[in-house]
């Protein structure tokens, strides 16, 4: 029985490989397992735009905070947003001048707490990828049900598929073999969503959990398949992720949801890679009750997140990393939320 | 309503008050250093060096799965006392109560606050009674002093610690912070965590009896195992190398923080110590710990080594090797 350290160096038997995790998760779980200390010097794997407090576009933790100034105003969001720099400071800066910030666990969480406050308008968060979003059109379509009028939510959910093709359309594709397909994602959208990648890019594809032995088989397939110059796609969370995905989750977004175009930090506007609310539901769309732009994007200074989400540089490229950028006090989202590449570098692997 | 729930006079040292203290507060600790109400509580000097603590309780919810804020705040100043290797003697217990908290709930903290005392053979002997407005005091918190006495030749501390020597945990981690948070958030878990909160003295007291041999103790609460690993690596200059795999979690434990986005390594105990025993003692130490019920599942988790720099690591069950870094703040749950 080999070890996963030799089984990962029989699969990569000294080539080149360069591999790319696109998901957050698995960024911090390759590191707290130890996988990434183990991975043989030609492999190299590199972390994509994954983590959704980092892919946010600056403008919309603007308008985040720009709301929670508001009076009467409570802004109810998932714990990673609450530290993330924005213009004026962070949601948790906010919350200690006096702001209404709610931290939950589920969209869901939110509603209800709107329907037991009447006196608040509520707004909730709506950040991430397919993983959150059906919570997000769930809690729309309860407050509908409720008739509730003090709850909005401010979206900014975010489609993977869409991301990773942009990435392959630039320069972020050049000498990458393969992707390691985020595991909770897929629950949703399956494993045949990522067909195209193979198909029009001839990049391979393997979905993995996030057991150790399960990224270490995914990575092993991987490499596997750039050995035998066969891009494939291939399943390795089988107990979790069907090719079709989740057809009731699929078709709760599809109802509250329509694609957009979307702003990603420092990667600009890609075509197709958002989601909005469909018209029979602008009235809970809070950038539109609030008339906010949350579609601009400034990125801070020196700052090196857009190019670090996209896999061009390794966070101790960036001159601010551990140097004026700490998860204490962090400059950029890599840093600040539990799924970014910076504070995952920073925390487990310096 | 009224006669059910505590007013803002009774924090103003009047009829009220003299009747909170006499009805809620004197039956349950009643002592002999206590019970004359004096402004100062008077103690026989015991001799040698004293160790004094103190704490401030705040948590929500003020009930919780194995616990609640009284338990919380005696254990936890007793434990700060008992890891320094010192013999309580004594505590102090002020309540900050929130104008609207009822009668039955005071009295639910109370008793459990009387209880933990007993257990840990602590008599509480003085206090003090404040009552804030509404919205100004989340229900309830407690604020908490410890008096020991430093038995000579005791000196535990990082300093202490020598490469080669064995560290030890004495039982399943992270099941305090889990508990709260997942009681917080209303998640219900097929197997429930519970907070492990319970007095360490007798623990302390066993691992006292290796003499030369125990080089240091804490208490792993805030900043979980990890925060300690990382202070003991700093402090003491030494390598610090965790196994991941020798260290006792409860599967419902590992499940809920994963659920959370947590690191379990990272999470508050509030009834466990982190033990550095010279090597040749370790099985020792073992032993004695897991003489007690609450040491049952202690385990030898790591060594100290001679690494530089200075570093906390952790061999991980796959076979890799990670930095362990103390959390940085505010533990909060992930998106996905």
């Amino acid at each position: 029985m080999s070890t996963p350290a030799e089984r990962l160096a029989t699969a990569c038997a000294g080539r080149r490989v360069t591999l790319m995790e696109v998901c957050g998760t698995h960024t911090v779980s390759l590191f707290r397992s130890g996988v990434r200390g183990m991975l043989p010097p030609s492999l190299k794997l590199i972390s994509g735009p994954g983590c959704p407090v980092c892919v946010t576009a600056q403008g919309y933790i603007d308008a985040a905070l720009e709301l929670a100034g508001r009076q009467g105003v409570t802004i109810a969001t998932y714990g990673d947003m609450v530290r993330v720099p924005g213009r004026g400071g962070s949601l948790a800066e906010a919350r200690a001048r006096g702001a209404d910030v709610l931290v939950v666990y589920s969209a869901l969480d939110a509603v209800a707490w709107a329907a037991k406050h009447p006196e608040r308008q509520v707004v909730f968060l709506a950040v991430g990828f397919e993983t959150t979003t059906p919570a997000t059109a769930q809690a729309v379509l309860d407050a509908e049900e409720q008739g509730l009028a003090n709850f909005r939510v401010l979206t900014a959910h975010k489609l993977v598929v869409p991301a990773m093709l942009a990435l392959l359309a630039g320069d972020g594709g050049d000498g990458l073999d393969g992707f390691l397909c985020p595991g909770h994602v897929s629950v949703v959208i399956g494993s045949e969503a990522y067909r195209p990648i193979v198909t029009r890019h001839g990049k391979a594809c393997v979905v993995a959990g996030f057991e150790a032995s399960s990224m270490v088989a995914g990575i092993e397939r991987l490499c596997e398949m750039q050995r035998d110059g066969q891009p494939g796609l291939d399943n390795r969370y089988t107990v979790a992720v069907k090719p079709e995905g989740n057809p009731h989750a699929q078709a709760l977004i599809d109802r509250v949801f329509e694609s957009c175009d979307a702003t990603w930090r420092a990667m600009g506007t890609i075509p197709g890679s958002g989601l909005r609310l469909r018209a029979a539901y602008r009235r809970f769309d809070a950038a539109v009750h609030y008339r906010l732009n949350t579609e601009v994007d400034d990125d801070p200074g020196a700052c090196r997140c857009g190019e670090v989400i996209q896999g061009k540089v390794e966070p101790k490229e960036c001159p601010l990393f551990g140097n004026g950028c700490t998860p204490t006090n962090p400059v950029g989202p890599c840093m600040v939320s539990s799924e970014g590449t910076c504070a995952a570098w920073f925390k487990y692997g310096r | 309503m009224v006669g059910e729930l505590i007013l803002l006079g009774h924090g103003g040292g009047g009829e009220l008050t003299r009747r909170l203290i006499a009805e809620h507060i004197l039956p349950r600790f009643a002592n002999p250093a206590l019970d004359p109400l004096t402004d100062g509580a008077v103690l026989a000097n015991p001799g040698g060096r004293l160790c004094v603590t103190t704490d401030a309780s705040v948590v929500q919810p003020i009930f919780f799965p194995g616990g609640d804020i009284g338990r919380l705040a005696v254990c936890g100043t007793v434990n700060d006392m008992s890891v320094m290797g010192a013999r309580p003697l004594a505590l102090t217990l002020s309540l900050i109560i929130e104008e609207g908290l009822s009668f039955a709930e005071l009295d639910r903290v109370l008793d459990s606050a009387a209880a933990a005392a007993r257990e840990a053979g602590v008599p509480i002997v003085t206090g003090d009674t404040k009552v804030v407005e509404r919205r100004r005091g989340d229900g309830l918190m407690l604020s908490t002093a410890g008096l020991g006495v430093l038995p000579d030749g005791v000196d535990l501390s990082p300093r202490r610690v020598r490469p080669g020597d064995a560290i030890l945990v004495s039982g399943r981690i992270a099941e305090h912070g889990l508990a709260v948070m997942a009681c917080r958030e209303g998640l219900a878990f097929s197997t429930p965590v519970v907070s492990d909160v319970a007095p360490l003295g007798r623990l302390c007291a066993a691992l006292l009896t290796l003499g030369e041999g125990l080089r240091f103790m804490r208490d792993p609460t805030r900043g979980g195992v990890a925060g300690v690993a990382a202070d003991l690596a700093e402090d003491g200059a030494v390598g610090v190398e965790l196994d991941e795999q020798h260290i006792p979690i409860s599967p419902a434990a590992r499940h809920a923080a994963e659920l959370l986005g947590l690191d379990p390594l990272a999470v508050a105990n509030e009834g466990k110590i982190i033990a550095v025993v010279a090597a040749a003692d370790a099985e020792r130490a073992l032993a004695l710990l897991r003489a007690d019920p609450l040491g049952r599942e202690a385990a030898i988790i790591g060594r100290i080594t001679a690494a530089t720099p200075p570093l906390a690591e952790m061999l991980t069950a796959a076979g890799g090797r990670r930095i362990v870094q103390r959390p940085h703040g505010e533990e909060l749950p992930r998106i996905c």
